[in-house]
């Protein structure tokens, strides 16, 4: 890669200089302005939106500074929503990623023929090739009353009577994040198993030459080989859960009781139920701080680990 | 290579601890592929049912009612004929801008040092993270105040923002991979750099312009928050939607809502199982190994 760059890099030089560089810019120019006009003006426009009263709704809006912005901190069903995606999102993440790290493993084993192996890659895969408005049809199937996970439940005796998942507040945060994983674990499992193929056979070899158990070959080969995957699957889950919309939002609707209400339910509630595009739009602020946040780390772990 | 040359010898060492672990490990898939495929399984049965069927009990398996009614239901319906429709214009003519856009972009970045470059470049990835629920209400404001609400035009023009950077990343890295003698030679011919991007380099990048296809046309596809908030009557709505739609009007009709789910999933079914490796592999090469 190198070589081809620092060969090329001379000739490439001189070849660019006719076309000075007004090409580069024609290039991109349809790029830069749908991005300029519906990404930075959008990002723009919603903060500006968050510092006023009335915004969208009249034709006049007044500034408030950060009055809106007071008001949702004091609130304490922006509180909840911010705890319960916390839940919602931990969760889902760990267990994306056990998951994710056990079928891998699974899949990467030698013990069984290639075409067994390859039918159970595809069966694993299936549900990330859902869209969520489907799993979420799918799962109030499933975890109806009379539904067959019910049905099951009762028949092994784990349940007396049948539990309405969705409906019941006791169940229906635990529904949705079971929901969730389900839907979320195959992109860990696809990116683990890349790396699981890229550890060099050589140093299973040379560990078991060692001595080394199958447990810590884990722990001292396969593991560290892991580790800059792990972590940037985990920051990327961590910023898609946190935007989880939805599988909510066609499952409880953030309901019952506001236990299964996210941050993207009560974004989007505030604005287009209730109409508050103000106060919507400061919620949306904290969500996109957040999410910038966490690009951030991404980005330096990413730099970290080159 | 070496690994398989070891494994008789190892076998024949441990035969009953290599068999035990085989079995061991089949049984965990097995126990993985039940709870991964079963929901899916359901979805299809469900799909072949009557509706009387859905939530017998016992719950019936192979269903005694087979039919394709609920398919001939949903297909027999123009108002759902018309989700599909809408969803097809609106992911194809998606994929086509972004796809196009994307290797004019993708070329500039990787043959090119401009002045924009590091702040685009910023921006680009940075917009990855921007979460569309933020967007969500000046989008809304946006689309009234350009009129676009409520058309095909505003879902196909936000669905490119949200997808051409990701694609530009994808296609930069599959041009970065392309040899630059390959275009230089033809400008040192006279051509220009539009024309070598469009005969040269175009030509031997279509894995990667499928895999950047493909993305585009799953995530258009499968839409749900700016497809609900930026339309709002019947005959723009998209598939994700229009399910959800289902539900409001025939709240029972479990058999035809998973059928529609079934058609509705199957445009991606298909991409994924005919360009899998390509698309796996672009995936992994754009979020992994960076």
């Amino acid at each position: 890669m190198t070589a081809v760059r620092l060969a090329g890099m001379p000739r490439r030089g001189a070849g660019m200089r006719p076309a000075r560089n007004v090409a580069p810019y024609g290039f991109v120019a349809p790029t830069v302005v749908l991005l300029l006009v519906l990404m930075v003006v959008p990002i723009v426009l919603v903060i500006g939106y968050s510092m006023l009263h009335g915004a969208i709704t009249t034709t006049a809006p007044t500034f408030v500074g950060a009055d809106n912005y007071i008001a949702l901190f004091t609130d304490p069903d922006f509180w909840n929503a911010a705890l319960n995606t916390l839940v919602f999102t931990t969760a889902s993440v760990v267990a994306h990623l056990l998951i994710g790290l056990g079928f891998s493993m699974m899949l990467n084993s030698r013990l069984l023929g290639a075409v067994p192996i390859a039918i159970f890659r595809v069966i694993y895969i299936l549900p990330w090739l859902f869209t969520a408005a489907i799993i979420a049809v799918l799962w109030r199937l499933l975890l109806d009353p009379q539904g067959i996970v019910n049905y099951l439940l009762q028949a092994v005796h784990v349940v007396g009577s049948p539990i309405a998942w969705f409906g019941d507040p006791g169940t229906a945060l635990f529904a949705v994040v079971f929901m969730n994983i389900w839907a979320g674990y195959p992109f860990f499992m696809i990116s683990l198993l890349a790396g699981l193929q890229g550890v060099p056979t050589e140093l299973y070899e040379a560990a078991r030459v060692d001595g080394a158990s199958p447990l810590q070959q884990f722990v001292n080969v396969t593991l560290p080989h892991l580790r800059p995957i792990v972590i940037s699957m985990a920051m990327l889950d961590v910023l898609w859960t946190t935007q989880q919309f939805a599988l909510i939002w066609l499952t409880t609707g953030g309901g019952p009781i506001s236990v299964t209400e996210m941050l993207s339910t009560f974004t989007y509630k505030l604005a287009f139920t209730g109409f508050d595009f103000s106060s919507a739009s400061a919620s949306a602020v904290v969500v996109l701080a957040f999410s910038l946040i966490v690009a951030v780390f991404y980005v330096r772990s990413q730099r970290a680990e080159r | 290579m070496a690994d398989i040359a070891l494994t008789p010898a190892r076998a024949r060492r441990h035969p009953k601890r290599k068999i035990g672990m085989r079995i061991a490990l089949l049984i965990g898939l097995l126990v993985g592929a039940v709870f991964a495929g079963f929901p899916i399984f359901w979805m299809l049965v469900s799909s072949f049912k009557t509706n009387t069927e859905i939530f017998a009990s016992p719950p019936q398996l192979i269903t005694q009612g087979f039919s394709f009614d609920a398919y001939l239901a949903v297909l027999n319906d123009p108002e759902e004929i018309r989700f599909f429709i809408n969803s097809y214009v609106v992911a194809l003519s998606v994929t086509a801008f972004t796809v196009v856009f994307a290797i004019m972009a993708a070329y500039a970045f990787s043959r090119y040092e401009f002045r924009l470059k590091k702040v685009l470049n910023v921006v680009i990835i940075g917009t990855q993270a921007v979460p569309p629920i933020a967007l969500i209400i000046p989008f809304f404001g946006l689309m009234v105040t350009l009129g676009l609400y409520n058309t095909y035009g505003g879902l196909i023009v936000t669905y490119i923002v949200f997808t051409l950077p990701y694609a530009i990343i994808m296609m930069t890295s599959y041009f970065n991979s392309i040899p630059r003698e390959l275009d230089e030679a033809v400008k040192v011919d006279g051509a220009n750099a539009w024309t070598a991007l469009w005969r040269i380099i175009v030509p031997v990048s279509v894995p990667g312009i499928v895999s950047v296809a493909v993305y585009t046309f799953m995530i258009s596809w499968n839409e749900y928050l700016f497809a609900l908030t930026l339309t709002r009557t019947n005959d723009l709505r998209t598939v994700p939607v229009g399910i959800q739609l289902l539900i409001g009007q025939n709240s029972y009709h479990w058999n035809q809502m998973m059928a529609i789910s079934i058609l509705g999933s199957i445009p991606v079914l298909i991409l994924f199982l005919i360009f899998q490796r390509y698309f796996i592999g672009g995936l992994t090469a754009g979020s992994v190994k960076n």
